[in-house]
């Protein structure tokens, strides 16, 4: 079961490594959102340290998004996703590995990034670092969340549109509890609570959100 | 080992087969034909259980493999019309992670060896884009090679393979079948299967077929 993860996580990360341009694709995207901002609202600190949280936290959920198209898509057009339903190990295994290598290649990055990012809006040290917990909980919800959507448009015509749909909904909790723990860090309430409601989703999709993605991935394929 | 019982399969409004049944035992070949569009490959994709027919089952082993998917998926091989293999990785890492997937523990050299025997020494190394159709059908089909698999389904195996590779693959097949593994398969390639019995299974003739 753990070599099956580890093969699709290894293929994953290598099959991203030599098609570097799709990945770039989606942190240059978050990196642009999170910088109009400054550039279109002025040098207003106050209000720049104030809309922070928010900004980072739409744009992560857009990039996550943008992303998800490709999760699924190229495996379904070279059968190699038939072939992952017919291994011998729990699909829910393979969804969880395939899950994660793209978060480690569209994810990671962003939360890496976001200290850089958030010098643009005069954050603090400690805000940053809050920021930065946040999204490294709050991404990968994102896409085990996302990847339901994935699954069950997968093969249609128009998918992305409506991946958009099914999905942007069932990520509000995130971005609420997400952009609201920096907040409540910023405004000196403590973002503890906000944290581990985070946790507790994330905890959640972990466990949910695999096993309908595999049942999505079954009817979807057929 | 594989019986199917009254399988059919409808589409949409499309009613493509009812009434298959077969039973298939150990050395035994399954020669699925019918003309285009006469549902082999929706018939071969029910026996995985990749879809699911509106009436009948498949059972593996006098169970039904719906209610055994890891167990079945295990004994299964299937290469279907897309090869599966990934454009941008090589043919020695597509054979690997093929392998790797279907459970299998496989050696890079042992992988090295196979590829050769499929006759793309030289070729191995490549990314899977830049070889041709042929050479790509020839390093799916590599994992026959490799496989523990007693049941092997393949849809249109032959399909883009010069005489060399006809020949290798048809004595794959044969040998496969002679150590007591199951085969179905579709072709429209006249090939000489000889070895073992061989079942007739004619999908669009007359609406249905026994054999």
């Amino acid at each position: 079961m753990f070599s099956a993860f580890r093969t699709i996580v290894h293929r994953d990360l290598l099959l991203a490594m030599r098609r570097r341009s799709d990945v770039l694709t989606t942190l240059f995207f978050f990196v642009i959102v999170v910088s109009l901002f400054p550039l279109g609202i002025g040098p207003e600190l106050e209000t720049l340290r104030l809309i922070a949280p928010g900004v980072f936290w739409v744009a992560a959920l857009l990039a996550s998004m943008l992303a998800l198209e490709k999760l699924f898509f190229v495996d379904y057009q070279d059968g190699a996703l038939e072939q992952m339903l017919l291994a011998p190990q729990p699909l829910f295994i393979l969804v969880l590995g395939k899950v994660f290598a793209h978060w480690l290649v569209t994810g990671l990055p962003l939360v890496l990034l976001s200290p850089l990012l958030g010098l643009q809006y005069d954050l603090p040290g400690e805000i940053i670092a809050v920021m930065m917990l946040t999204l490294l909980i709050g991404t990968p919800a994102l896409g085990l969340i996302g990847s339901i959507g994935a699954a069950l448009t997968l093969g249609i015509r128009g998918g992305g549109v409506l991946v958009s749909l099914l999905v942007l909904p069932l990520y509000i909790p995130v971005l609420i509890f997400g952009a609201g723990a920096v907040e409540a860090e910023a405004s000196g309430l403590g973002g503890a609570g906000h944290l581990s409601m985070l946790g507790a989703i994330l905890l959640l999709s972990i466990l949910a959100a695999p096993l309908a993605t595999a049942a999505a991935l079954r009817i979807s394929a057929e | 080992m594989l019986e199917v019982d009254n399988l059919q399969c409808t589409r949409g409004d499309r009613h493509l087969f009812s009434g298959v049944g077969f039973t298939l035992s150990e050395g035994e070949l399954l020669h699925l034909h019918g003309h285009n569009g006469s549902g082999k490959t929706t018939l071969m994709r029910t026996l995985c259980g990749l879809v699911a027919p509106t009436e009948g089952e498949v059972r593996w082993k006098g169970e039904p493999i719906r209610r055994q998917r890891d167990e079945f998926a295990a004994e299964l091989l299937y290469l279907g019309h897309k090869n599966g293999l990934k454009d941008d990785l090589t043919g020695i890492e597509n054979l690997l992670v093929a392998c790797r997937m279907a459970g299998l523990a496989v050696r890079e050299e042992q992988a090295w060896d196979v590829l050769e025997r499929m006759g793309l020494r030289g070729h191995e190394d490549l990314p899977a884009r830049v070889l041709s159709q042929g050479q790509q059908k020839r390093v799916a089909l590599a994992r026959l090679l490799l496989s523990r698999a007693p049941l092997w389904i393949l849809d249109e195996p032959f399909v883009g393979l010069d005489v060399a590779a006809v020949a290798l693959l048809e004595k794959v097949i044969a040998d496969h079948v002679a150590a007591g593994g199951l085969v179905v398969l579709t072709t429209h390639q006249e090939v000489a299967l000889t070895s073992g019995k061989v079942k007739k299974l004619r999908l669009g003739w007359k609406e249905e077929g026994h054999v």
